[in-house]
């Protein structure tokens, strides 16, 4: 189990995100739980923790590196979003994106973080624009794939040729585990019964889904209609239909695909809906196969955990994000041959 | 996400300027994770009792400036952070009467990589005191 290798373990800040929308944990006692938890790394959204970002000020940076100091973390990733629909009537110029996101780098600097999560509607022109201010502020720019979405899809193709032609360091992905769902959330398929979906309808998605059976069109941001027609024929209704598109947009992306792209992916977010005890799995993605993947293949960066559990189960359970975070470090820690 | 967190029901009140009942009050949260530009927050559809409010009837107070909801369009800079209560005022002369009131709630988030945006939904009864 002990295979050498360079992967560390991080978790994202987003995973908290329940407590601190309700104010339960201050961002100060997020950092100081991932302490506690032993995770070395950790990356934050700016839009969700920071005041008033981008407009960073000067005594939250000073607060931000006393904690670093007090608490002995390292920033590893800041995400960024490219809200390019803001102003009324009329989409971002190139140069208004290329502010954007030159703030985000700049950002990013500031806190010690060493990748952007960039968010995947940035256009390849924009990234290898950006490379002389990555390279600058050494900061990578890791553009993310997400399901449904994955290394074969024709916008990753497209980053890929520009990856290539490039050949900087700066310009790379990170990629969410997410396209490695291989079962449909069990928290997802019960949230659907719970919002009022006929349980036949319900266990005919997860079958569907775990066999890759589902009558399906899985085009990023297109409606499923074969399966809305479905649902509707079992006797469904257009809450059901909404459920199930947010319940099963997930892919098993084929794993033999890493070896080949692992060269240019520097950040990895370890999405997770459930972790079961006392096995430590994951409900619904395999890290036991993509793990010894990702070691065989020489990924070297951070798998940062992203607990994403909590919008599937708040409407009827009190969410303990410290409980699936820690989870899932325990089975990152297993896998990596930590203990 | 977030749905039955958007209506505050704390904050659930008549609004009384000099000595007259304008109108009422409630908290409202987005349902998002992350902060965003106010411009980015679309039509909120509101119902008192089943009755439609007009969306040009309200306004917001959040991080301490009021804007009209039908004009948060007009404000790309200012931001409405993760989780934060933003108070909204419904101009109703008379206010509402005392006791139990529902309130039905959808929030748009015109979210650039989602097509079409999303919204959100909460639905609660609430009880004014008088």
């Amino acid at each position: 189990m002990s295979q050498k290798h360079n992967i560390k373990r991080g978790v994202s800040l987003y995973s908290f995100q329940e407590e601190f929308f309700l104010r339960k944990m201050t961002l100060e006692d997020i950092i100081a739980t991932t302490q506690k938890l032993g995770i070395p790394g950790f990356e934050i959204i700016g839009d969700q923790m920071i005041p008033n970002y981008p407009y960073i000020s000067d005594d939250f940076v000073k607060q931000w590196h006393g904690w670093m100091d007090k608490y002995e973390r390292t920033p590893v990733c800041l995400d960024m979003f490219l809200d390019w629909n803001k102003y009324k009537g009329r989409v971002m110029t190139d140069d208004e994106r290329l502010e954007s996101v030159s703030k985000d780098i700049v950002n990013a600097n500031k806190l010690g973080c060493t990748v952007i999560r960039m968010i995947h509607d940035v256009q390849p022109e924009l990234l290898e624009k950006l490379e002389p201010s990555a390279r600058k502020y050494n900061v990578k720019l890791a553009l993310e794939i997400h399901a449904p979405s994955y290394y074969d899809s024709p916008h990753e193709q497209r980053l890929i040729e520009l990856f290539r032609r490039v050949q900087s360091p700066y310009l790379c992905f990170t990629l969410d585990m997410g396209v490695f769902t291989k079962k449909i959330p069990r928290v997802a398929t019960e949230r659907f019964v719970r919002e009022g979906m006929k349980r036949e309808i319900a266990e005919y998605i997860a079958k569907g889904y775990n066999t890759g059976t589902l009558p399906s069109s899985h085009e990023l941001g297109k409606p499923n209609t074969a399966l809305n027609d479905k649902i509707l024929a079992m006797g469904g209704r257009k809450e059901d239909i909404f459920w199930a598109m947010m319940g099963s947009h997930g892919i098993f992306g084929d794993p033999s695909l890493l070896k080949e792209y692992i060269p240019h992916t520097s950040h990895i977010h370890g999405k997770c809906y459930e972790i079961m005890v006392p096995e430590y799995r994951e409900y619904s993605i395999p890290y036991e196969d993509i793990v010894p993947l990702l070691i065989e293949g020489g990924y070297s960066g951070y798998i940062d955990t992203e607990y994403e559990g909590n919008r599937w189960i708040q409407d009827a359970f009190e969410v303990d994000s410290t409980e699936q975070v820690r989870r899932h470090q325990v089975m990152l820690k297993q896998l990596l041959g930590e203990e | 996400m977030y749905d039955k967190y958007l209506i505050v029901g704390e904050e659930f009140k008549n609004v009384v300027e000099g000595s007259k009942v304008t109108g009422f009050q409630f908290g409202l949260r987005l349902p998002y994770y992350r902060g965003v530009v106010c411009s980015l927050v679309g039509r909120t559809k509101l119902t008192v009792d089943g009755e439609s409010i007009p969306w040009e009837a309200m306004t917001v107070t959040i991080g301490g400036k009021t804007i009209k909801m039908a004009e948060l369009e007009n404000e790309p800079e200012h931001k409405w952070e993760f989780g934060n209560i933003g108070i909204v005022k419904v101009e109703k002369p008379g206010g509402l009467k005392p006791g139990g009131h529902r309130l039905q709630l959808e929030q748009e988030m015109k979210i650039s990589y989602v097509p079409g945006g999303f919204w959100g939904h909460d639905e609660k009864v609430l009880n004014l005191v008088g």
